[in-house]
Order: C-alpha cells, then structure tokens, then sequence
C-alpha cells in the first residue's frame, strides 16, 4: 500500500508565487523554487506548481520554471498551466518534473491525454477537472453531498471562467478511458472558503475511476483532510492556504493523520 | 575534493533529476552517452525510466553495455536506479522477453493483479532493509521512498537482496552485490531518505 499524500500547491504567474506567503524562514518567500525546497523539508509528499501566467511566453516560462525546481526539490512534483501539445509536455517533463497537469486542453482536445500517455506514460499525465455544483444555488455549501442523489458538477475551463456543459463524473470516467493516470479534482464552489473540500463530489469520481484521485479545494482544517482521504476516499489531498501562512506545518497533519490510522509518511531520516 | 560521477545517458526518462541531485550534494557529475567517457567513470550511475527492450536496445546501440559489464567487473562502484537496476539481470518478462545485461542472476517481472491495486506501484511506500549495506548507513530500518514501476526484479540469490517492499507482493526493491547496487525506487525523488543514500554512493 502507498502512503496517501499531502500535496501543497504553489500557483505561479510570471515565475512568482501569486499568492503572498508568510514563510518567515524564507529569504524569498515569492521564489516558487525556494518554496518548493522548503515544502520538500517540511515533508510534503509531493508538489503542485500551477502557472497562471497571461502572456505569449507562456509555455517557455512553464518550461523554466519546470527546470529551476529541478535543482532545488527532491520529491515528485507536478507542473501545469497552458501545456497544449504533446511537445510542451515533452518539455516540462525534460525539465524534471514527474507530471503534468493538463484541464483546459483536454477538454478542447481529449486526443492529448492519450497521445501524451502513450507517449510518457499514463502515471505522468494528471487531468486536472474544476468542476461546479449545478443547481440549488441558496443551498450553502456543506462539504458533504453524499446523500443528495440529484447532485449534479460541471466541468469549467478557462480557469473556471468558461462553463462547458460536461457532467464532472462523465469526464473523469472519460479522461482515464483516455490514459489519465491521475484525476486532480478542484471544487470551484469549496476553493478558497476553507469549510472542507466537497466530499460528495470527490468520493463519487474515487469510486467510479480506477487512477487516484488528488481532493482539491477547501482544505481548512486537519478534519477536512481526514474526510477528503477517508469518506472522500481520495488517495491525496491538495492543500494551499493552510499552510502557506504558517498556520499549519505539515507534520502536524501528518501527525493527525497517523493517530487517525491513515498511512502516511514519516520524513524523517 | 569534489566527489565525481558520471550519470549515464541512454535517451530513455528524466536523467535531469538524478544529476540535479548529485550536483546539490556537491558531486562533480558528468552525464553521457559516450562510450570512452563513460569507460573513465570513478562511479557510475545508470538511470532510466522507460521500456526495458528500448533501455537495452539503446545501451547496446551505443555500445554502453559492455561499459557498464566493465567498469563492474573493475568494481568501481555502479548504481542502477529503477530500469538501471532491473536491465541488471538476465532478462525482463516486459513487453516480451528481453535479454538483460546478465550481471545479476534473475530476472524481471510484472506487478500481479490483486486486490484492485492499480499498477504502476506509484507513491512513497516503506521499504525494510534486510542488509546494511554501505547505502543504506545512517537511515532508519523502514525508510519511506518514492516509487513509479509496473515491473520489479526477482534475483536467484537471496544473497544480494538488500532491501523489499511490499505491495500486493513482497517485492526486491533493493540489490547490493560488492561494489553494484541498484534501487527499484528512485532516490532522486526520495527526499532527505533519498539524498542520504546518493550520498552513501558518492562515499563508496
């Protein structure tokens, strides 16, 4: 059995952490590479860097970035963010990076995930799915959707700016038919209000895929993280806020969970 | 001084990792795929993600076979990681049969399918090292590291086994026979448990 994994996500734009981090220890706590290392030291399982750079350099400044952490951090990461063509995959993973994240480009182009998994290897290609509750908007979120039968997601793109009409669900069981060897799986209604991830939501798509499921989205205690890696039954759990501002460390969730009885790793040497 | 060890480069995988980490440790790393560079290495790395009949197929092309056949027998210190450590032995069962190198007595076979574990054997899973071998000094006796393969190696000789794992099956996830080792799992990505063992190489 492998240790569920605690996987802090860092988003990039234009080579810098977006959002602000409060990481006394760092020098510069906006150097996406120097936040890395940090992560890989405090025992984070892996990484997630999401660019979110606006501009025609895009792809060159994935490929950068992909190559600077390389030098820094020694635990799996994963780099998205605009990636295309087999060929900008091709480069980030050159680069160094283990995987990459692929959302908006499988959805226009659901040919990608299989020409990349053919060619890399299904177990680096990561299809990243936003997907938004439809219906019963005066509903406040609860983080559990389990026992409402007409819960319905949409897939967004765009940096869920665009709606696509795709059932989540349907999406996911595609996406892995097609070579996914990962579903990273973002709440947009549980993103940013940190009251727990949409459990609903992401034990529905564990249950129905056969590739692990990365819970995204809402992570604000060390409950939620238990829910999301038990009744959720995602395999790891993203997080951003909850430590990026020091208020966790992430041998504290580690702790919690191993006295829970999750498997976890233990860094230390 | 600074240590030195030349990283193998066989067009197969990510070899920017392993070499990224030697350098963070202060090594003096030269990767190729030349054969008379590579004849001159004080250790030797072989890495390789990817095919075991491309891997083997892309060392014989280039004559790196017979450079690494060498270099063991000189025993200079060797260390096979992932696809490096498994074209050690006689031959893979992966897509196959394929000839190995035939340093090691073995050969290579695919995960079973049990309990719904998915394959590839991907993650941080712990090891239990059975033979303290000069790699392994100063870590604890069930490290945590990290794992991507379908396929794992089942040697002849207990002997050289020095560390498993278990997924599903108990597996070899480590060989140490003198101066050669190899690791299943990839230290490069292993973190400080990782770099504790690149180190421990680069000491050999």
């Amino acid at each position: 059995m492998v240790a569920r994994r605690i996987i802090p996500c860092l988003d990039v734009a234009d080579g810098r952490v977006v959002k602000g981090t409060h990481f006394l220890q760092l020098r510069d706590a906006g150097d996406p590479v120097e936040m890395g290392a940090f992560y890989d030291s405090e025992g984070a399982d892996e990484l997630v860097f999401l660019d979110i750079t606006a501009s025609a350099e895009r792809r060159r400044i994935v490929a950068e970035l992909a190559a600077r952490v390389a030098e820094k951090v020694f635990i799996p990461y994963t780099v998205g963010g605009g990636l295309r063509s087999p060929e900008d995959l091709r480069q980030v993973l050159k680069a160094g990076a283990d995987k990459v994240s692929i959302n908006t480009a499988a959805v226009l182009n659901p040919d990608l995930i299989r020409e990349g998994s053919e060619r890399f290897g299904s177990q680096c290609i990561v299809v990243a799915i936003d997907a938004k509750r439809i219906g019963r908007p005066d509903k406040p979120f609860e983080g559990d959707e389990r026992f409402d039968p007409d819960c319905r997601w949409e897939v967004y793109i765009n940096g869920g700016r665009t709606p696509t009409g795709k059932d989540a669900l349907e999406w996911a069981v595609e996406a892995v038919e097609r070579g996914a060897g990962e579903i990273l799986l973002t709440s947009m209604d549980a993103d940013g209000a940190q009251a727990g991830y949409d459990i609903g939501l992401t034990q529905r798509i564990a249950e129905l895929v056969s590739v692990p499921v990365i819970a995204s989205g809402g992570a604000g205690t060390l409950e939620h993280i238990y829910e999301a890696l038990t009744i959720g039954k995602a395999q790891a759990a993203l997080i951003a806020s909850m430590t990026h501002y020091g208020r966790y460390r992430i041998r504290e969730i580690k702790a919690y969970l191993a006295q829970k009885g999750v498997f976890v790793r233990d860094g230390r040497v | 001084m600074r240590k030195s060890v030349t990283v193998l480069d066989y067009d197969l995988g990510n070899i920017r990792s392993v070499t990224k980490a030697l350098e963070s440790l202060g090594a003096e790393v030269t990767v190729t795929n030349d054969p008379s560079v590579a004849q001159s290495a004080a250790r030797l790395v072989v890495p390789g993600v990817g095919a075991f009949g491309t891997g083997m197929r892309n060392l014989r092309a280039r004559g790196l076979d017979e450079v690494i056949q060498r270099i063991v027998e000189a025993g200079r210190p060797v260390l096979g990681i992932c696809l490096g450590l498994q074209m050690l032995f006689d031959f893979s069962e992966e897509l196959g049969h394929h000839q190995g190198l035939r340093i090691l007595r073995g050969w290579v076979t695919r995960f079973p399918v049990l309990n719904g574990l998915p394959i590839p054997h991907m993650g941080w899973n712990k090891i239990r090292i059975w033979q303290r071998e000069p790699l392994f000094r100063s870590l604890p006796d069930e490290p945590m590291v990290y794992f991507v393969h379908s396929y794992f190696p089942v040697p002849d000789e207990p002997s050289v086994i020095s560390a498993t794992s278990v997924y599903g099956v108990e597996f070899t996830c480590a060989v140490s026979h003198g101066n050669l080792h190899g690791t299943q799992f990839h230290p490069e990505k292993s973190s400080q448990v990782g770099l504790t063992i690149l180190k421990n190489f680069l000491s050999l």
